[in-house]
């Protein structure tokens, strides 16, 4: 499972003759990425300097609108819910998916674990609107979550999760933890299967328990897997969109608004493109400010 | 493998736990497609009497045969075209390697991380202005180029690998690089071009954002997009939204179940490599 950025294997040959005509085949893709993905991201820094509803003229406001994201509690609001989904798209799944895979590796090449594979994938693959749909319901106040709630004596706890100010930030987030966990499980199963058996046989010997193992062997070999399980899911919780758009719209009040969702609101409804693009860049970089690092640590130690 | 039978257990329970929580939200979601339509059934009681006729209904009322033939529209406008130029890119910074090909490749695998959020407000202005807001046009060509940087990426990743001595001997035999790329690199590029089509096409089909933006009639939309509208339409009616949601999921867990092991190994590939 090499990444893609192997430059330094890359050979050195040249071949004069060919030499530029690589850019015809190239060519293609750099103009569909350049119009429809760079000169976009261009223009939402430009706009992000501007007060501008979309039709009259704009006027120029320096950094006025980046100003605003972190004086205005509610445009903030919106990076701290981001963060808070962080724990629930992340963390759980991945802690929860090397629990699992740790658990069920003994049986990876059992039937049962065919069947769990093509299991496990179902939330990857249908549309997380649907999943949405899916969750308001099983979440709501006569849903499935309520009556298992009710079943175990527990009544006094029911609700709609969706609609408490309390719960909503932390229903949305389980939504997102039971698309992501199955993904983060076989990912982390795939990285387990290429630690060589004989070191688990070595511990074994040496009177390692489970858990030893788990720290000693398991862990330190899947860096990289874990490396990638937590880039896609962190990308997934402070990119969310769907999800919360089906569940919420950014409610009760604005208690799950997150990032993606109020600039859909500040260009599409409210008119503000100069903000709106303002919070777009804001994204941009958080997301690489945030997976950069990680790429880092979870990658050196194979180069 | 020294593994004791209690720990085989505890892991055999646990993997039929998490399995349990997977599949129970697709359970509701059909029992409670099968109540009368405008009741509020409760979590998991299965009816007196399943209507199954909410099914039709529902086909019917959100035009569904419709939205299918748009989806398909989508992504017969996206896959073909994202296969090609990706293996055309892939092919050039993977294997041809000409003047300026690291960094040319860098702009693309920086944009692997970029939310779609990030660009869709300019992305409006700009589809506007081409004149194609409100057509299929305006998921397809966004989408080409926004798949872009994870297409470039999969095939340089394929093309990296295969040896040089394989053009040399081509060449000799007096191939351009034209038909080298197509008479040898692309037959061999088959594994790597079939996974990411599934996986384009995925992406193609749940995709929402640009949907909901770009295209206000649900019927030209994608089916994760008029899935939303749905919801707008029908969110108070319970049953048939929920008979809504499952007929959208079908098509995609059709294709799944059909080619559900290359689907599992190109989806796992896809993220390590995303």
């Amino acid at each position: 499972m090499s990444l893609p950025i192997t430059g330094r294997r890359a050979r050195r040959a040249r071949r004069p003759r060919a030499a530029w005509a690589g850019w015809l085949f190239a060519l293609p893709a750099v103009l569909m990425y350049a119009t429809f993905v760079l000169r976009p991201l261009v223009l939402t820094v430009q706009y992000s300097f501007y007060d501008w509803n979309g039709i009259g003229a704009s006027t120029w406001v320096g950094l006025d609108n980046y100003r605003r994201i972190f004086t205005d509690s509610e445009l903030f609001a919106t990076i701290v819910h981001a963060f808070e989904l962080i724990v629930f798209f992340s963390f759980v799944p991945v802690l929860l998916g090397l629990f699992v895979a740790a658990t069920i590796r003994g049986i990876a090449t059992s039937r049962l674990a065919a069947v769990a594979r093509t299991v496990l994938f179902l939330p990857q693959v249908i549309p997380l609107v649907a999943a949405g749909i899916m969750w308001s319901w099983l979440l709501s106040s006569t849903g499935l979550a309520n009556e298992l709630l009710s079943a175990v004596g527990l009544d006094r706890l029911t609700r709609a999760w969706l609609g408490d100010f309390g719960t909503a930030l932390p229903a949305v987030g389980v939504i997102g933890a039971w698309v992501l966990v199955g993904l983060c499980t076989l990912l982390l199963l795939a990285g387990m299967s290429k630690i060589d058996p004989s070191l688990y046989e070595a511990a074994r010997l040496d009177g390692a328990g489970p858990v030893r193992e788990f720290f000693s062997i398991t862990l330190p070999s899947l860096r990289q897997e874990i490396g990638v399980s937590v880039t896609v899911t962190v990308i997934a919780a402070l990119a969310s969109f769907d999800i919360v758009y089906i569940a919420t719209q950014g409610g009760p009040g604005n208690s799950t608004m997150v990032p993606g969702l109020e600039i859909y609101y500040l260009a599409f409804s409210e008119r503000e493109i100069g903000m709106a693009s303002a919070l777009a860049v804001a994204l941009v970089l958080l997301v690489l400010a945030v997976v950069l690092p990680i790429q880092r640590l979870t990658r050196d130690g194979s180069r | 493998m020294i593994v004791n039978r209690r720990e085989t257990l505890i892991g055999r329970l646990l993997l039929v736990l998490l399995m349990v929580i997977t599949i129970v939200p697709f359970i509701s979601l059909f029992v409670t497609a099968l109540h009368p339509a405008g009741t509020y059934p409760s979590g998991l009681s299965w009816p007196d009497s399943p209507q199954w006729g909410n099914f039709a209904d529902t086909f019917r009322a959100a035009n569904m045969g419709k939205l299918l033939w748009s989806s398909c529209l989508i992504v017969l406008g996206v896959v073909p075209a994202s296969l090609l130029f990706g293996a055309l890119a892939g092919f050039a910074f993977g294997h041809l390697r000409m003047p300026g090909h690291r960094i040319g490749f860098l702009v693309f695998v920086l944009g692997l991380t970029l939310p779609f959020e990030g660009i869709i407000t300019p992305l409006y202005y700009q589809v506007r202005d081409m004149g194609l807001l409100n057509t299929r046009w305006a998921i397809i060509l966004p989408l080409i180029g926004l798949f872009m940087p994870f297409s470039v990426v999969w095939m340089r990743a394929h093309f990296v690998t295969m040896p040089d001595d394989l053009s040399e001997a081509a060449r000799i035999d007096g191939a351009g690089t034209w038909q080298l790329f197509w008479r040898v690199h692309v037959p061999l590029a088959m594994p790597a071009l079939s996974s990411l089509a599934i996986l384009l096409f995925l992406w193609t089909w749940n995709q929402f954002l640009l949907a909901i933006v770009l295209v206000d009639d649900p019927q030209k939309r994608t089916m994760a997009g008029a899935l939303g509208a749905f919801q707008g339409q029908w969110g108070t009616d319970i049953p048939l939204l929920c008979a809504g949601a499952l007929l959208i999921l079908v098509p995609t867990l059709a294709v799944f179940l059909i080619f559900q092991r290359r689907f599992v190994t190109a989806l796992l590939q896809g993220s390590i490599k995303g």
